[in-house]
Parts: C-alpha cells; structure tokens; sequence
C-alpha cells in the first residue's frame, strides 16, 4: 500500500479550525517540526494540541501558540515556554495538564479500543477531582479516559512506502502511542525507503497505523538543554 | 556544616543497592549518578524513555535525539535501550523500577509530597512526578531543610498542591536524613557539626528523636 505524500503541503490537507490534534514529542526531541511550521503557515485556528510539551519560544508548538492557533493544550510539562504561561494566566489559553504516563497510556488505549482504565497516579491531588476512585489491591487509582484526535502527527527516523516507522533513541517518545490514537497519522521522516527496505524486525510503528508519510525538507533539531562535559 | 548538594547527593547514593533500577529527577538527584559507591552496579532510568543513560556528552557529540527527562543531552552506557513512552511508565507503574530519587518543595509528616505547582506563581506541569510518587515503592526525597525564607519544608500538613499522598518513606536534606513512619518524621541522622536542636527548629512537622542520631558518615 502506498502512503507516500509528495511534501508537507499535501500531507496536512484536511485539517482544519477546532480541530484536536496529537503532535508526538519529548520536549523539543522527536517533534513533528516540519509539520509544525506547515501548521503555522495554514493559519488553521481553535486547534485543541494534545502534546507532553508546548515547545519553546519560537520553535515546535511555540510557533503556534504566538500565531494564537491554539485554542486548548493537553500536555504534562510546560515549563519552557514564557508566551504559554503568559496567554494561560490571562485566560486566553486553556490548558489540560495530566501526568506524563497517563497521557501516554491514555494516547495508547485511544488507539487500542480501550475506553478508560485505571491508574494510581494522581489519586488525592486536584488531577483526581470528579474521577471514578476504585481500590485494587488495597490502593486507590482513579479512572482516566482514551484519548484520540482528528490528525496525530508523528516523526520517525525511517520510515517506508507503507507507513512502517523506525524511531531513533530517545526521539521515540510519545511518537507511538499518538500514530495509534489519531483518526488519520500523518508521518513525517527523515528517511524514506521504498517497502522492503526496513527490516520487519526492527519496524516500531505498523503501517496500518499510519496513513500517510512524507519525507521532511529539513530538520533543524534544536536541542534544549546543551550539557557536555570535557575531553 | 550543613551540606550542600553534593553532600546531600552523596548520602544518597549509599542508599543503592546492587543490582537496582534507578529513575533519578531533575536537580540534586540528578547528582547522585556521580556517586555510585564502588563495586555496585545500578541502572539509571529517564522517562522519557531509556535505560542504561550514561554521562554528559563530550563537547561537540551531542545528539540532539538522545537527552533525558531535563531535556539535557546525555549519553547511553553499553546495553542501553530505548522505548516509549508508554513503556516507560509501565516500567515505573508497574514497580520495576527499585528507587525513585525526586526534590520537592513541601514534605508532611503522612509522607504527602508537593512539587509541581505554586498557585498564581509557578505552573510547569507535574510531567512524570505524580505516576513516580504513585508507583515507587521506595522513594527518597532529595531537598534543603528549609526554603529561601528559611521556612521549613517538613510539615504536619503540605500547603501546596499535592503531588501524590502517604508515598516519601525517607528524606535527605542539608542538615538530617528523615524516615517517615506511621505519619510522623523519624530522625536518623545528622549532617556533620548540625546539632538535634537545630533540626528540631527546622522541622515544623512532628519529629520523633532517638536518644542517639548519628552523624551522617560521607
């Protein structure tokens, strides 16, 4: 099956204002970036952004948020961002902050059939106010729902004419969990290879979760936090 | 003297023990890694999703696909792996992972952690803390004794937004290493020159002393 989209203009056709979107990540590592300016240029607004981070400044979902596409983030960290914390303490901003590893199993039961599940992170903290609270095995946990969108976007290291997708190190991330979870999965990555040119064995990411693949121009990849030591 | 960080970092790396899988937060507990006492071997885990995380990278390695939950460049040891997200916090959810080490801002005596929210002030998001306070069976709680306004951060009760409840069993601090038990804060030991009374007035919370505390041996 071919998914492969000539560039970013053609792979981001359909989305439109209000629409939620997952856009996979850790801080600015493993993000969509070329979809992401793709999105700043559409000018599309209302947009509901289900991401673990909201991006810097002026790289990855901050772009968005100067242009004010965004009318609602889901995330779990922040911090990085002063125009975020700035348009969510005026309100202008609303902002969804749920702990890191239930939004991640929340993005996998999305895309797994599974309506909520139960988890004891967060139970007797304001996250767990007007949850369900059952104990199993003498503990408390609290129900927390799936998550889908209308697009995830996704970035891959390699990917292949079917949509099959190799993450690299630690740019994996939440990348996974969102390419089940959305409606339609558009991947962007750095390589792409005709099918039967990955090895079945390492592919991370099916193809049948992915629905279109396009090759990125240009990956600045900028690091947050430059730390080295010596030689 | 009470310790600095370094001091407070290395009291707790003789809290490891061989073999352990080792989920390490930002700031103090990201020190303890330098500290590993010989002849044990420990593997450290960022949840943003490797095991086996190395040292610093030498300059002008730096990859910008492999950083840790700091978001700070990093490197993986020989038999390191990398997974996702979702994998992650099954490893910490489902208590595979032997010590969870984190800071905090406030810390009650049921053992009750706040560190992701000041209200009106700061709000950064609770990222992984509140499914590591939730799973960990054993998490050590890395932080100064008091705040910058000298106010102590060991409560009766926490005044901050919670974190997660009844999970901190032991804090290390400048001046004290604390066990909480049965929702009281237990004094084990000193750092070295900081006299009982000293940390007494720096504990708002109930403190149970011994006849002897021992000074910290580091």
């Amino acid at each position: 099956m071919n998914k492969v989209i000539k560039n970013k203009e053609e792979a981001l056709i359909g989305i439109q204002d209000n629409m939620t979107i997952m856009l996979g990540g850790f801080g600015l590592c493993g993000i969509p970036e070329n979809s992401i300016s793709q999105l700043a240029k559409m000018g599309v607004t209302g947009l509901t952004c289900i991401s673990n981070n909201a991006g810097v400044d002026d790289f990855g979902l901050g772009l968005l948020l100067q242009r004010k596409q965004i009318k609602k983030m889901i995330s779990s960290y922040v911090g990085e961002n002063d125009e975020f914390e700035r348009q969510m303490l005026s309100g202008e901003l609303e902002v969804d902050l749920i702990p890191q590893g239930s939004l991640a199993e929340r993005c996998r039961a999305g895309g797994a059939g599974i309506p909520a599940f139960y988890t004891p992170a967060g139970y007797g903290t304001e996250i767990s106010r007007n949850k369900e609270v059952r104990e199993y095995n003498g503990k408390p946990h609290i129900l927390e729902t799936a998550l889908t969108a209308d697009f995830a976007i996704v970035k891959a290291w390699k990917g292949d004419s079917s949509g099959n997708l190799i993450y690299k190190a630690t740019a994996r991330n939440f990348n996974p969990m969102m390419a089940m979870a959305g409606k339609i999965t558009i991947a962007e990555v750095e390589e792409l290879v005709p099918a039967g040119e990955l090895n079945p064995n390492e592919i991370h990411t099916p193809g049948i979760f992915v629905q279109r693949i396009f090759q990125g121009e240009k990956f600045e990849k900028r690091i947050e936090q430059l730390t080295t030591r010596s030689k | 003297m009470s310790l600095d960080k370094i001091g407070i970092a290395k009291r707790i790396a003789q809290e490891l023990r061989d073999g352990w899988y080792v989920n390490l937060g930002i700031g103090i507990p990201t020190l303890v890694a330098n500290y590993i006492p010989p002849g044990i071997e420990v593997e450290f885990q960022s949840e943003n999703g490797i095991l086996g995380m190395g040292p610093f990278p030498f300059e002008g390695e730096e990859d910008a696909d492999l950083i840790n939950a700091g978001k700070q460049t990093i490197t993986a040891r020989e038999g390191a792996v990398y997974f996702d997200s979702a994998t992650s916090f099954a490893m910490i959810r489902g208590q595979h992972v032997q010590l969870t080490v984190l800071g905090a801002m406030e810390v009650s005596q049921d053992g009750d952690i706040a560190n992701w929210k000041i209200p009106g002030k700061m709000v950064k998001g609770m990222g992984g803390a509140m499914d590591l306070v939730a799973s960990a069976d054993n998490i050590i709680v890395a932080m100064m004794h008091t705040n910058k306004a000298g106010i102590s951060k060991l409560l009766k009760k926490c005044t901050l937004p919670l974190t997660g409840v009844n999970c901190v069993k032991k804090i290390v601090t400048n001046l004290a290493v604390i066990d909480i038990k049965e929702n009281k804060f237990h004094l084990k030991e000193r750092a070295p020159g900081i006299s009982v009374q000293e940390i007494k007035n720096a504990t708002a919370g109930e403190l149970i002393i011994p006849e002897t505390v021992p000074e910290m041996n580091i």
